[in-house]
């Protein structure tokens, strides 16, 4: 099978523009979308139908995954950074204090988080290879997989080998996200350092798949770009993954731009009404794929959403290298606008009828 | 048109050659029907009658030979059919049935498996018929098979659809041709498996068993190529469904 | 001498070839596959493989199936 390429941007923002209310019509009563019918409901016309798309996203992700919300957590271990990237608070050359976690260090977060009871970890940092590489991925993995029940990592592209030696290690599933899937744009926000190359990030998911994580994560900054023809990249990207790689659950993450470092605004802002129809989108096309809602959304805007179709939730988010045990070692990457305890989150989750989980693989149970 | 290993087929009206009531009703039968490709089984000649021979029937310019491994019972037995196939010039392909169960004639994933991977690495492009399981489409797919070909009951039901939730499956994942096989009791099954998205379906009793098997052969034509039309078409887009149901928005929350 | 011949005890001349031995069957040849002791014979091996006493012998060829 060729690799997964895409049709030119412009080419996407045509199609996601184009359909009218008769392709939205149709889009709403099949049973199984393509790309077209993803294309209808990501355009203006589906603005009118969000409350038929939040209706069916319901069902179809009640009936899919039951009335449960998987809760996770991001370790924040590095905040080195060798891209200058416009957009991101650790970019290089943004004078903010750097460090990454010793071992010790990663313990002591680690054990902070058990004990607001998180037993899902997203580790996270930079780019910064030197600093922050496989061997320390790898040790960090072993210290932390006994400890809990899943470790998701967001961090460099790495290649096959990596993934297979980070599988081994602990990890099990994988995040990276394209950030926009407009190369020319890609071209123009990406200054300096390895995250330049959008071929290989592009490929990265399906490499984290080949090396055979349970998951894999894929998304899109929103903010940069037609938010629209973003979301039928990310569904031309979900679809291909799902051909190739039928043995990887995906999961797929709206990040909205935040204010962060650097002071970057956002190019294309994304309202919270496009957010809500990207998800229902998504949900749609894809009744399987995990979606992802953050701490960078309101807690009035994620508790409104519980139900409708996101499925897993950070919770207590820090996004600064050291910020669960201690305050104040290292910058933060963005600033998060829900600061709502594990606790607290949990309680609007029960309140909304659904249960939230704390873990749904053990790692334990895996073979090799 | 479809495409199997490089092969183009303007039909997708795959047909067998057993059950027929003489050669000459099958042979009108399959010119009719406009099937490219037919199914072939490979058996010890009758001592006492060397004239009963189906090549001399049918045009093999006019139809793709597909021979089957019918009557195997385990792998070794299929791999053996399939060569022998191979040696009496029928070409590469291979229509792989892997059937222990003399009853139901059920085929067995696990030895179907084992004779596709030992297949493709002699170079043979297998067709395996499996029961409408879609991991082991999937695993079939990965070790090499040039399409699969999942049963919509068991052969000679003439049941229809029974499998239909997992063939769906099948064709959503699948990144070969699915040819739906076995069961197709009548032209609206067909019909309706190429309306789910089949890329083909193959049908033998139901059109060597009936009363004007030539008549239902023209009828088997027509139903796969309206189910196939209906597919392009775009089944189920149209409604007004969702415009008529009016949920309470529930959306107030966002700003 | 004797030989099998699907499964049948048959007579045949000594040292007769399998493409001399098929046709004295009615067949042609070139329609039938033939496995002479357990292995498969190419066609042009027909006309050079000699029947030997106990020769067990399959001739096989398309027939209808679905």
């Amino acid at each position: 099978m060729a690799d997964f390429s895409l049709p030119g941007f412009t080419e996407l923002i045509r199609r996601a523009a184009r359909p009218g209310k008769t392709e939205v019509l149709a889009a709403l009563a099949a049973e199984r979308l393509d790309l077209e019918g993803l294309a209808a409901l990501l355009s203006p016309a589906a603005e009118e139908f969000l409350p038929q798309m939040a209706s069916r996203s319901r069902r179809i992700t009640g009936q899919r995954f039951g009335r449960v919300i998987q809760i996770y957590a991001p370790l924040y271990l590095s905040n080195y950074c060798a891209n200058r990237c416009l957009y991101c608070g650790f970019s290089a050359e943004n004078r903010i204090r750097r460090r990454c976690l010793t071992l010790e260090e990663v313990d002591a977060e680690a054990q902070a988080l058990i004990d607001r009871g998180i037993r899902h970890l997203l580790l996270v940092s930079g780019e910064a290879p030197q600093v922050l590489g496989v061997d320390y991925l790898a040790q960090v993995a072993r210290r932390l997989a006994g400890r809990f029940d899943s470790l998701s990592i967001e961090v460099q592209p790495l290649g096959d080998d990596d993934y297979l030696r980070l599988f081994a290690a602990g990890i099990t599933s994988v995040a990276v996200y394209q950030e926009t899937y407009d190369p020319e744009l890609y071209r123009r926000l990406h200054l300096a350092g390895p995250k330049m190359d959008y071929a290989y990030r592009l490929a990265t998911p399906g490499r984290a798949a080949a090396a055979g994580m349970r998951e894999v994560g894929i998304g899109a900054l929103l903010g940069l770009n037609d938010w629209r023809a973003e979301g039928l990249a990310l569904g031309a990207h979900l679809a291909w993954l799902r051909r190739r790689f039928w043995r990887t659950g995906l999961t797929v993450s709206f990040p909205r731009i935040r204010p962060a470092s650097g002071g970057f605004k956002a190019l294309t802002p994304v309202s919270e009404q496009n957010l809500a129809q990207l998800i229902f989108a998504l949900r749609l096309f894809d009744h399987d794929v995990g979606l992802l809602l953050s701490t960078r959304e309101e807690p009035r805007f994620r508790n409104g959403m519980l139900g409708l179709g996101p499925t897993r939730y950070s919770a207590g988010s820090c996004t600064a290298p050291g910020g669960y045990a201690e305050e104040g070692l290292g910058d933060e990457q963005f600033a998060v606008d829900d600061h709502r305890s594990v606790a607290e989150v949990c309680a609007a989750i029960h309140e909304q009828g659904l249960d939230p989980v704390r873990k749904d693989w053990d790692r334990c149970l895996q073979a090799g | 048109m479809l495409t199997i290993a490089g092969k183009t087929f303007s039909s997708r009206l795959f047909t067998g050659t057993g059950k027929f009531s003489s050669p000459q009703v099958m042979r009108e039968a399959l010119e009719r029907s406009g099937s490219e490709m037919v199914t072939v089984a490979l058996r010890r000649v009758d001592l006492a009658d060397p004239a009963d021979d189906i090549m001399r029937v049918l045009d093999r310019e006019r139809f793709f030979f597909l021979p089957n491994t019918a009557g195997a019972r385990n792998h070794k037995e299929a791999v053996r059919l399939a060569r022998l196939a191979r040696a009496s010039g029928g070409g590469d392909w291979v229509k792989l049935e892997v059937t222990p169960d003399p009853r139901t004639l059920l085929p067995d994933p696990v030895d179907t498996l084992l004779a596709t991977e030992e297949l493709v690495k002699e170079g043979f492009v297998v067709l395996p018929y499996i029961n409408a399981d879609p991991i082991l489409a999937l695993r079939l797919q990965e070790a090499g098979a040039a399409a699969v070909m999942p049963l919509a009951a068991p052969i000679g039901t003439n049941r229809g659809l029974v499998t239909r939730y997992q063939i769906e499956i099948i064709i959503q994942q699948a990144t070969v041709p699915v040819v739906v096989d076995a069961g197709l009791g009548a032209p609206s099954h067909a019909a309706q498996a190429m309306e789910m998205g089949a890329d083909a379906v193959l049908v033998n009793t139901a059109i060597a068993v009936a009363g004007d098997p030539v008549a239902m052969a023209d009828a088997f034509r027509q139903a796969v190529i309206a189910g196939r039309l209906a597919f392009k078409a775009g089944l189920g887009r149209v409604s007004d469904q969702a415009a008529a149901s009016s949920p309470s928005s529930g959306l107030e929350f966002i700003r | 001498m004797k030989i099998i011949v699907n499964g049948e005890d048959r007579q045949a001349p000594p040292g007769i070839t399998v493409a001399a031995y098929v046709a004295t069957l009615g067949f042609d040849p070139e329609t039938v596959v033939v496995e002479l002791d357990g292995q498969i014979l190419g066609r042009f091996e027909y006309d050079e493989r000699r029947l030997a006493e106990g020769a067990e012998l399959e001739l096989i060829r398309f027939v209808g199936g679905g």
